[in-house]
Parts: C-alpha cells; structure tokens; sequence
C-alpha cells in the first residue's frame, strides 16, 4: 500500500516539472544561434546537402565516434554474457518447418535488401538517410536469413573482420585529416566538389560506408547471438 | 501541432515511468524503458521545430537562404545516434533478464531478494 | 489538417503505450510496444525529420520488437 502511494507522489511530482517544462515552451519562429551557424555555413564548409549528416559525420563526428564504441560495447557483452559450454548446444533444434512462402521468397529478397541498404548509406550525404539506417537495413536482411532457417549460423569471423577494418578505417581517416586538413575527422582532404553530386563533401560519403558497415555488422552480431542462443539445452 | 507533440511526448515519458515503477514483470519493465525512450526522443525532436519550415536537406533549397527556410538539424543528429543506442541498451537488458531467469526461473522482480536488506 | 493528424497520432501512440504496459499477455504487449514505436515515427515526419523517422521505423519498430520475441522464446523454452 505505502509502495503504491510512493509510486503516485513520485509521479505526481515529475509530472509536476513535465508541466512547468511544457509552460515554459513556446514555439520557435527562428533558429538558435548554433542551428543558425550551421544553415549558413554547412553547405559552404563541408558541402552535404543533407545538413543532419554534416552535423553527424564533420562537425561532431567524435561523438559518432564514441556512439560506434558504445554499441560495440554492447554487443560484446551480450557475447559475453551468453556463452555457454558447447555440450550444451543442440547443433539441429528441432523447428517447425518454414513455409515454402517465406523460404523462396528470402533468397529473392535478401540481396536486394542489401542493396537497398548499400544505397542507403552511400547516398547520405544528399538524400534522409545514412550509416545508421543502411546498417539496420542490413541486419534486418540478415534477420530474414535467420527466420527463413533457424538454424543458420552468423559467421563471427566475417563479422568480426568487417567491423574491425572499418572501425579502424574510421578512426585512420580521421588522423588524416589532422595531417592533411585542419583537424581530427575534417572532410575537406578529399575535394569538396558540387554541392549535391554523388562525388562531393569530400570523405563524407567514404566514412558513412564505414560506419554502416559496422553498425550493420554490430547488430547483425546481436541477432546472431540471441538466436544463436536458442539452441542451447534448458 | 508542436503543442500537441511536446504533450505527447511528455504523456510517454510519464506513462513509461509508472510502467517501470508498478509492473512486477522484468519484460513488462523493459518495456516500460523502451516507451520512455521514445517519449524523450519526440520532446527532444519537437523542440528543434521551427514553424511552417522544411527539413533541413539543401536540394532544392538555396544554399543562401538555408537559414530562413529549415528546421534546426542538431536535435535531429542527437536523436539519431539515441535511438541506435537505445537499441544497444535494450537488448543488454534483455539479456540479462534471460540470465536471471535461467537462475531463478521466474521472471518477478520480487523473487529477486539476493541484495535486499 | 496536420493539427488532426498530429491529435490522431498522439491519442492512438498513448493507447498503443497503456496496452503494453497494462495487458497480462506479453506478445500483445510488445505488439503494442512496437506500435507506439511505428506511430512515433510518423510524428517524426510531420516534424520535419525525415532522418529520424527513418531510424526509428527500422531500428524502434523492427530490430527491437523481434530481438524481445527471441528473448520470450528462449524464456517460454525454459519453462516447460
């Protein structure tokens, strides 16, 4: 009883700031001073015509930087924290059939939607879009491999080799441009070129290829490992 | 519109405390966190809003007049990189409730009573 | 016209969020979980971020709505 009553007083006061917060709001009817900045010169310093992707990748790109590390953290200790003796492992689970559906329809699909998501992120400079998203595209094409037949392993070493390359391609590319342009991750060692061509912004498009890549291999790797985990006897 | 949002998203964030703080079931509160991320993300978004103007994607925007014409793009990239690491957190959470269920066999949170004091 | 929109949205994602919380059967509950997600991300769009939207339609409402029903199978196994 005295748990629920602390329950609704807790409630009742972080509802209370919610509400001082939601007064305090009124809607902008211009940009801030850093938005501002950003709008007036993104296009003229980095040359991405989607300016998301020149505030994630140029202008604050260590925090990409550490973003990627915190989610590699993640998936290593989820391997680690389901390992298990390998006499535990049933190598053919008993499943339930796929249907025909499902199973002819994934070899059809699955390069295509890996296709969609290379595009996706080579293109995230100009259109919505980037590393991130062409990453989940990727782990979801992986994800129908795995629900088309159960029992199909994600290779670690295939994984392990992409995410390491482009994880060190990454950080590489930014030492760059500490000696060849102004600082760490700087896009101009490359030609800025025209704003909104395939080939522009520099080595922006280049470092979003690595950060798909291993934000698709990242979360291919959770997957892999919890449905891995399935096998294991009870 | 923004009004409407912003009270969404803090009606989220509320609901998925008390979804934390009631449920007993260790998915149940996960879920709880889950709903709560997803009210954050919409009250960081909304507050970027600027009325009436286009996203901040210069194709067929003048590069010149950027400034008058689009929406302020740095909630944007931070909610980007919260909602990857949203799901990173997620799944840690979720497997550590499979392995406190392979010990206990029970997913109440009241079972739980090896630090209680 | 977006005022509606934005009105249907916010009523149906706090629905969506009540039924995960307070439904007894957890594969409804992550659905509706997964929903609040889905909904959440066309507020986005009408928030002029297409950047985000896109994220949360693949990682919110995809990836993590499957990665719970692995983990509900796993625990489902152990229990019988």
């Amino acid at each position: 009883m005295i748990k629920k009553i602390l329950i609704i007083g807790l409630l009742a006061v972080v509802g209370l700031i919610f509400f001082d917060l939601f007064n305090a709001y009124q809607g902008n009817e211009t940009l801030s001073k850093t938005a501002n900045y950003y709008a007036e010169n993104g296009a003229k310093d980095v040359g991405a015509a989607n300016l998301v992707t020149a505030i994630v990748v140029t202008y604050r790109g260590l925090d990409t930087l550490g973003e990627v590390t915190i989610l590699f953290l993640a998936a290593a200790i989820i391997s680690f924290a389901l390992k298990f003796r390998k006499e535990d492992f049933i190598p053919n689970r008993p499943v339930r059939v796929t249907s025909e559906l499902l199973d002819s329809a994934s070899q059809v699909i699955v390069p295509i939607i890996f296709m969609v998501g290379i595009y996706i992120f080579i293109n995230g400079h100009l259109t919505p879009g980037g590393g991130f998203q062409g990453g989940a595209v990727i782990a979801s094409g992986v994800l129908l491999m795995i629900m088309s037949n159960p029992n199909f392993g994600v290779s670690h070493k295939v994984i392990a080799t992409v995410e390491s390359i482009s994880g060190i391609a990454f950080v590489l590319i930014g030492v760059l441009g500490i000696i060849l342009a102004g600082g760490f991750l700087d896009n101009t060692i490359l030609p800025l070129g025209k704003l909104g061509d395939l080939f522009s912004a520099g080595v922006i498009p280049v470092i979003y290829t690595f950060v798909g890549l291993k934000v698709g291999a990242e979360l291919s790797n959770i997957i892999g490992t919890i449905s891995h985990a399935q096998n294991e006897k009870n | 519109m923004e009004y409407v949002i912003i009270s969404t998203g803090f009606a989220l964030m509320l609901l998925g405390l008390w979804g934390i703080l009631s449920q007993k079931n260790l998915i149940k509160i996960i879920l709880g966190f889950t709903i709560f991320d997803t009210g954050i993300n919409i009250v960081m978004v909304s507050i970027g809003y600027v009325r009436g103007k286009a996203a901040p994607i210069l194709d067929v925007i003048n590069p010149a007049e950027a400034a008058d014409k689009i929406v302020d793009p740095v909630p944007q990239a931070l909610v980007l990189t919260s909602i990857v690491i949203g799901l990173g957190v997620t799944s840690l959470m979720l497997v550590y409730a499979m392995n406190l269920h392979r010990e206990k066999n029970s997913l109440d949170i009241n079972n739980f009573k090896d630090l209680k004091w | 016209m977006f005022i509606a929109i934005a009105i249907v949205l916010g009523v149906a994602s706090l629905i969506g969020g009540y039924i995960a919380i307070h439904h007894e059967k957890l594969p409804v509950a992550i659905i509706a979980s997964g929903l609040v997600s889905l909904f959440a991300s066309v507020i986005f769009l009408l928030l002029a971020a297409p950047d985000v939207a896109m994220t949360e339609a693949a990682i919110g409402s995809g990836l993590t709505t499957l990665i719970f029903f692995y983990v509900l199978n796993k625990i489902r196994q152990r229990n019988d």
